[in-house]
Parts: C-alpha cells; structure tokens; sequence
C-alpha cells in the first residue's frame, strides 16, 4: 500500500502574487456589498454567503487546489496550469454583462448589482470535462432562471447565446499566433435548458468570488453538459431565435455538438466517453468509475430531450 | 558498415570528447526515475496519471528525434555523434514501452476489453500501438550479433522503419489534443523537416546520373 507523506509546499502550490492581490481586490469590494446585502436582507455578513441547495450532491468535494490549478481555459494557454499562472492579468472589476436580443428589457447590468439583487445558493455538481476526467465542486452562483425571467424574453426567443470577454492585452492566448479557437469564445444553450433550475450563473465556489482561472467574475455552469458549455467570464448573454454558433462545435463540428450532453454511449470520435478519473482520487493510481447518463442528472433533465435521438443530437 | 571503421572519412570530423556510451543511458533515464520518483509522492499536479503518461510519450518522441538528428548533424555539419545513435534510439523504444505501460496498467487499469476496444476504434490510439510495434524488431536487433547475423544492408533496410515509428509517433501526438496547439505541431515539423532532409538528399544522389550523360 502507498502511504502518502505530506510533501512540502511547492513553488507551483503557492498562489502567484497578483493573483491574490486581484483575490483581495475583490474580497474588499465583495465585503462592501455583502454589508450592503447584509442592511436590506438582513443576511450575515460572510464575502459571498450562499443558501444550501437540495440539489448539491453529498459526494467528496474536489480540493480547493486542485479546481484552481487544473483548468481548461484556453484564453491564458493550452497547458492546464495556464489559467492559474496567467489569468491574474484579466481585470475583473468593473464588469459589466450585456443583456440583448429578443428580450422586453435589453440592459447592461453592473455584476455588483447583479450579485446583490441575486439570492446566491451553493451548488455542489459534478463536473465531467469532454476529456475524461470529473471533479465536485462546490459552486456560488445563482440559477440563469432569475435572470432570464427579469429581462423578460420575448416569444421569439428560442435560444440564449453567451460570449467570454475579448481582451487580447490581458489574455494571452488570444494574441497566440496558432489560434486555438475562432475568438472570442461562444457557447450558447437552448431556452429551456436555461431555465432548467440546474443550470446556474457561477460567481464564486468554496464559499469565495470565483478566482480568474476557474472564470472569474461571472461564469455558466450546467452540471449535465461537458465541462466547455460552462462558458467562463462572460459579457454578453443574447436572447435569439435560431441555435447559435458555439465556439468548439464550429471548431470540430463532428467532436464536439451544440448539446454536449454527457453521454456514456456516444462516444468522442478520437475516444470513449465510458468511463472518467476522478480528479485526487487515487493520484497515480486512480481508478476509473464509469460515467453517467448526463453526468448523474438523468432524472431531473431526461425530460428535455425526450424523442431525440441524443447520437444525432450530441 | 556500422561501428567506427566507416567514419574516418574525408571529411574533417568535429572531434567532440567521447563519453562511454553508458553515460547517455544514464542520463537519458533520469527523465523517467524522476517523474516516476514525483508521480510516487503525489507532485505531478491534480491528474499525475495523465501527467506522467503524457510525460513519457512525449521522451519518448524526443529521442526518436535524436536518433534521427544523427545523421543530418554529421553530413551538414560533421558532428559525429554516431557511436551514441543505438544508445539513444533504444532509450526512445524503452520511454515508448514506459508509456505503454502507464496506459495499459495505470490508466485503463489492464482493462483489456477497453484496451482492445480503443485500439480497435480510437485512430490515435491504433496509431501508437502501430508504432511502438515498428519499434519492437528494430530494439530487438539493435546490437552487434544482429547486424552480423543479418548482414549490414538487410539490417539497414529494416531500420528505415524508424521513418514510419516517427510519423506515427508524431501524428499520435497531433491527434490526441483538442484542437490544433502548437506544441504536437512543432515536434511533427521537426520530424518533417528530418524526414524531408533525407528525401531531398535521396531524390538528389538518383536524379545525379542522369544529369551527366555519357
């Protein structure tokens, strides 16, 4: 058997300066308007404090290091450490979310406003990345339902789109000279899908405002779709009429679908979607559990896609 | 044709210290004892698994590139690194079966249903289980009893293999990314332009009779 001694502390283990600067940063402006939460609701006065959610699963969290220094964030660089090392330098406040398209009230909506005319609950998902591997990570966010009922979508509206911010000065992969995607990064998720009461607007996790590298300061997460639906930084959310164009699925249209529903029987063209490690669990020697039916969700969003064929519709 | 008889040529050589051949083998397998020595104490980041198997196809890809490296460095620019080449294309078919290994044993945990599966079905996979099988014959004759035995042009003939090892290794590695990064795409040009040296070269030697008829 493999005992594990506590090693010492890393240089790659210590948070980068500017990193918790920018952390400080934001904690002082999220102390402000939690106290001004605390004065009109009377909540306590904890940075980002959250309602527990029925629908957090009870499974061991992932640890805090590993959810912020294992990242897919393709705008600060394609090594999974990227995130955490560069994305310091993306300047999260001010920041401002565009709400436009078929909606009654298009508006520019400040994120502290946002955020304190928002109930935040934590959400505790699974995480399944395209790649094979899961974490659980304990979410701060809000359901994408609230916002969508306050910019009171017209009829027509049949589809939300979302963009991450396009800053080349403060993101480097978008100034890298091999383009790894059609910039800047777009995702975009059917109306009902939206409203389902599992997908949420993440603005922190662990009980704290996001970090950069995990999307600061506002991101999407939907627990049963692979982890790139979970669009990060985002500044502009639209309401439109037909499926808009997502930043992988117009990569490698036959890899990567608008759905990505997690899937154990449709597989990923170059490998298999069975089965996924567990992030920290098992370290070298991790062992592999199967993947579920929307990542475990089955019973609460099956429903959305009753009658289609999900290998089509992948 | 191979040992050291063949090279003192006309050719004015660059005379670099030799080192006993067992050095580079040394040195070769610190890569693989320290990754292995991290893997163990749990410092290869939140997915060691995948860190460490990544890690050794990718030595592995580095020494083919040596391996390959040896020839142009001595035509164009009389660096003779010959009597290390054994030595280095053995170290990227050992790194080559490390990685193998890690996939089968850590990684798919002897699963063999799953294994068969991905290299049925899984072209990246069924690519790099295609190369590392080129390099099995080619490991298994790398020594002075097998070139006797098999007399110096058959074992030429059979090593030029290690062109077709090269692009399978470097094409495995283009498509087992997501998208197009750079990295995979700078190693596959550096095999490319290796490769193309030699075409160039060959093309050049059969194309020379004809331009001076008699």
């Amino acid at each position: 058997m493999l005992i594990r001694r506590p090693s010492a502390i890393l240089p790659s283990e210590i948070t980068p300066r500017e990193i918790y600067l920018s952390r400080r940063q934001w904690m002082a402006g999220a102390a402000g308007l939690s106290l001004t939460a605390a004065l009109t609701k009377g909540l306590e006065a904890a940075p980002l404090s959250a309602a527990k959610s029925p629908f957090s699963t009870d499974e061991k969290l992932t640890s805090r290091e590993d959810v912020t220094s294992y990242n897919n964030y393709y705008e600060f660089g394609v090594d999974k450490a990227d995130p955490a090392k560069y994305a310091g330098s993306l300047k999260t406040s001010p920041w401002t979310v565009t709400i436009d398209g078929l909606v009654g009230k298009p508006q520019e909506i400040d994120l502290e406003d946002l955020i304190r005319s928002s109930t935040l609950e934590e959400r505790i998902y699974r995480m399944r990345c395209v790649e094979g591997w899961s974490m659980v990570i304990p979410w701060v966010g809000f359901p994408l339902a609230d916002l969508v009922k306050r910019v009171e979508p017209l009829g027509s509206a049949k589809y939300v789109a979302f963009e991450t911010v396009n800053r080349p000065s403060e993101m480097p992969g978008l100034r890298s000279v091999f383009p790894v995607l059609d910039w800047p990064y777009r995702e975009g998720l059917r109306l009902d899908e939206a409203v389902h009461p599992l997908t949420i607007l993440a603005v922190g996790l662990y009980g704290e405002t996001l970090p950069n590298q995990n999307g600061a300061p506002i991101r999407l997460v939907v627990p049963w779709k692979y982890g790139f639906k979970g669009i990060k930084s985002i500044t502009r959310i639209s309401f439109v009429e037909k499926q808009p164009e997502t930043a992988w699925n117009k990569q490698a249209p036959n890899e990567y679908g608008f759905y990505a529903n997690v899937n154990p029987n449709v597989d990923h063209p170059r490998w298999s979607q069975a089965t996924e490690r567990r992030i920290g669990e098992g370290g070298l020697f991790v062992k592999r559990r199967p993947t579920l039916m929307f990542n475990g969700y089955a019973e609460q969003v099956a429903g959305l896609y009753s009658g289609m064929d999900l290998r089509k519709f992948y | 044709m191979a040992g050291r008889a063949a090279v003192p040529g006309t050719k004015k050589g660059f005379s670099l210290p030799q080192v006993p051949k067992i050095l580079v083998y040394v040195v070769g397998f610190v890569p693989a004892v320290w990754l292995f020595y991290q893997g163990v104490n749990d410092r290869l980041g939140a997915d060691p698994m995948r860190y460490l198997e990544q890690a050794l196809g990718l030595w592995a890809l580095r020494f083919l590139i040596a391996t390959l490296a040896i020839t142009p460095l001595r035509q164009l620019f009389s660096v003779n690194l010959l009597r290390y080449r054994r030595a280095l294309g053995l170290l990227a078919f050992y790194y080559a079966l490390l990685h193998l290994l890690t996939y089968m044993v850590l990684d798919q945990g002897l699963d063999w249903a799953a294994i068969g599966a991905d290299i049925v079905k899984r072209p990246y996979i069924t690519i790099g289980m295609a190369t590392f099988v080129i390099l099995v014959p080619l490991a298994l004759t790398s020594n002075n009893g097998a070139i006797r035995r098999m007399g110096g042009q058959a074992w030429a003939r059979l090593h030029r293999l290690v062109y077709v090892a090269a692009i399978g290794a470097a094409l495995h590695f283009i498509l087992v990314v997501k998208s197009w990064p750079p990295e995979p795409l700078v190693y596959a040009t550096i095999v490319a332009a290796l490769l193309g040296y030699r075409l160039v070269r060959s093309l050049g030697r059969r194309a020379e009779p004809r331009r001076r008829p008699a």
